[in-house]
């Protein structure tokens, strides 16, 4: 591992379901502290790369390494310092906040007492503090998503992978955990990588990847690539129109 | 009423910190993980009374009207581990306990199959212990459920006149955690090979009633072997006939080597199946198809 080494490096990673490429000779990286926005239409590739980045599916071809931990190599040091929020909900509904979060800090080996402690901490930051004993089946989506933003950090990890973590929200609890993830990036240093089609969620200054049909079709930071358009969302629907041409 | 989320301002000047993790990647830190995944499984078992109730329900009708109702027709003659002429309701009750534990084997390979579904299957493979581990863990937290399960139904068999020496109770525990762990293995092998839910079904009339009916866990072999001689050695190489075997002989004692042999050398090669399924490079899972719409 070196110090340099960025918070997520994806070079050349290629995946296949059978004779369908859904990555293409993927190459991105997450620096150190940024937030940095993946964006693509629905079956662009972004659920896949995920599953290659959190190695749920092994990456046939290319390299990802977390903090210069390779996933190949080190597996276990570079899972160590990845939080990850999946696009599906995946809480235990029958069991209490509290009950989920143990769970959650076991799989990291965090004893009890410093599990609890810990809790107690990203409960107040999340602003649930109060329904620590609640069974998650009586929270609502937005509710449930910041638990899962909160069970994401449990081992205090470096880099935060989050799939479209707005997706059927109300305004309110999406600007709610927008406001979490920012906070979290100034105050902590935290790297993250969102996935997301929603663009307001994303602002200028932050680093974008735009992904379509399993391949890189701009990078930069989303101040760049809407440059010349009226704004990102008019940038990406050019590109993928583009995209979307050359491939037919 | 909740709060809205606290926003704090503090020090910026943390970026590029060096790792701070709280976890540890050590035999303590997996111990933590086993200990939890345990307590996960052992929690989700209590909060579901109905499953308990039906994993009890099951064995006792069996008992207490199957068996009873062919007492006088299915007599049992002498045989190991039995010194004398038993009734039919105890010869039967150990082949019940351990029947508790298949269904719980592949009651835990259900809920696999439902946790990859819902996705907290992906939580549970994110975690950075060694993939093997994390099944292992998987496998002893359904262990210890259906252990749970066994000896609730040898309590309630106690007051049938089930016969049992009191120190048989505590020799049949690591018969019951050798069957148990067998039967586990077989379900998490099982998992990774249903792809849905509703597939599930065919588990129930391809695995657990072959496996339970071609058994000795409701008649004794040689009167199966009256009958047909093909019928016979297909019990005698059913992995759960041994599982059954391990654990009557365990309930009056005693050990019976070939059924330990049997049932820890099966355990063995359906855990290393199920390993390889789950790997994300090697095995099933990849190949399986993508998320909706990223794979043809």
């Amino acid at each position: 591992m070196t110090d340099d080494a960025p918070a997520l490096l994806v070079a050349n990673v290629g995946h296949r379901f059978g004779a369908r490429a859904a990555l293409d000779d993927v190459s991105m990286n997450v620096e150190r502290g940024r937030f940095t926005a993946l964006l693509g239409p629905n079956g662009a590739g972004k659920t896949t790369l995920f599953s290659v980045i959190t190695r749920l599916y092994n990456n046939q071809s290319g390299r990802v390494a977390i903090f210069g931990h390779g996933l190949d190599r080190e597996p276990s040091r570079a899972l160590a310092r990845l939080g990850v929020v999946f696009q599906a909900r995946t809480l235990d509904t029958d069991l209490t906040v509290e009950q989920n979060l143990l769970y959650h800090a076991s799989l990291h080996g965090i004893p009890r007492k410093a599990g609890k402690a810990r809790i107690g901490e990203l409960l107040d930051r999340v602003g649930l503090a109060d329904r620590r004993g609640d069974k998650v089946r009586t929270l609502s989506g937005g509710q449930s998503r910041r638990i899962e933003i909160a069970r994401s950090l449990v081992h205090r990890p470096d880099l935060l992978l989050l799939d479209e973590p707005t997706v059927g929200l109300d305004l309110e609890s999406r600007a709610d955990i927008v406001a979490i993830v920012r906070a979290l990036v100034r105050e902590e240093g935290l790297s993250v990588l969102w996935a997301t089609h929603i663009f307001e969620e994303i602002r200028p200054e932050d680093d974008a990847v735009v992904l379509h049909l399993g391949r890189i079709v701009a990078r930069g930071t989303a101040g760049t690539i809407a440059q010349g358009t009226e704004s990102l969302e008019e940038a990406f629907r050019r590109l993928v129109a583009e995209r979307g041409k050359r491939a037919a | 009423m909740t709060s809205s989320p606290r926003v704090v301002e503090r020090d910026t000047k943390t970026h590029a910190a060096p790792s701070r993790q709280l976890g540890r990647l050590d035999a303590v830190g997996y111990l933590i993980c086993l200990g939890g995944i345990v307590r996960r499984e052992l929690l989700r078992f209590f909060n579901q009374k109905e499953r308990f109730f039906s994993a009890l329900v099951r064995p006792l009708v069996w008992l207490f009207i199957f068996a009873a109702g062919f007492r006088n027709t299915l007599g049992v003659s002498i045989e190991p581990p039995y010194q004398t002429y038993v009734l039919y309701e105890v010869y039967v009750v150990p082949g019940l306990a351990v029947m508790i534990q298949l269904f719980n084997g592949m009651q835990s390979s259900l809920s696999m199959v439902y946790d990859r579904e819902v996705g907290s299957m992906k939580v549970l493979l994110t975690s950075p212990y060694p993939r093997w581990m994390l099944l292992l863990a998987k496998l002893i937290a359904g262990v210890s459920v259906s252990i749970v399960q066994a000896y609730a139904f040898l309590a309630v068999a106690y007051f049938w006149e089930t016969d049992i020496p009191t120190l048989g109770y505590l020799t049949a525990l690591p018969a019951f955690l050798a069957s148990g762990l067998m039967l586990g293995a077989i379900g998490l092998f099982l998992s990774s090979l249903v792809r849905q839910l509703e597939n599930f079904a065919s588990v129930m009339n391809f695995v657990i009633f072959p496996m339970f009916f071609a058994s000795s866990a409701l008649y004794p072999l040689w009167r199966i072997r009256e009958s047909s001689e093909t019928l016979y050695w297909i019990c005698e190489l059913n992995p759960f006939t041994h599982a059954v075997q391990l654990v009557r002989f365990a309930l009056y004692e005693q050990l019976e080597p070939v059924s330990c042999a049997v049932v820890v050398g099966t355990t063995l090669a359906f855990f290393a199946m199920a390993v390889i399924a789950y790997d994300p490079g090697r095995g099933l899972m990849a190949r399986r198809g993508g998320p909706a719409g990223e794979a043809s």
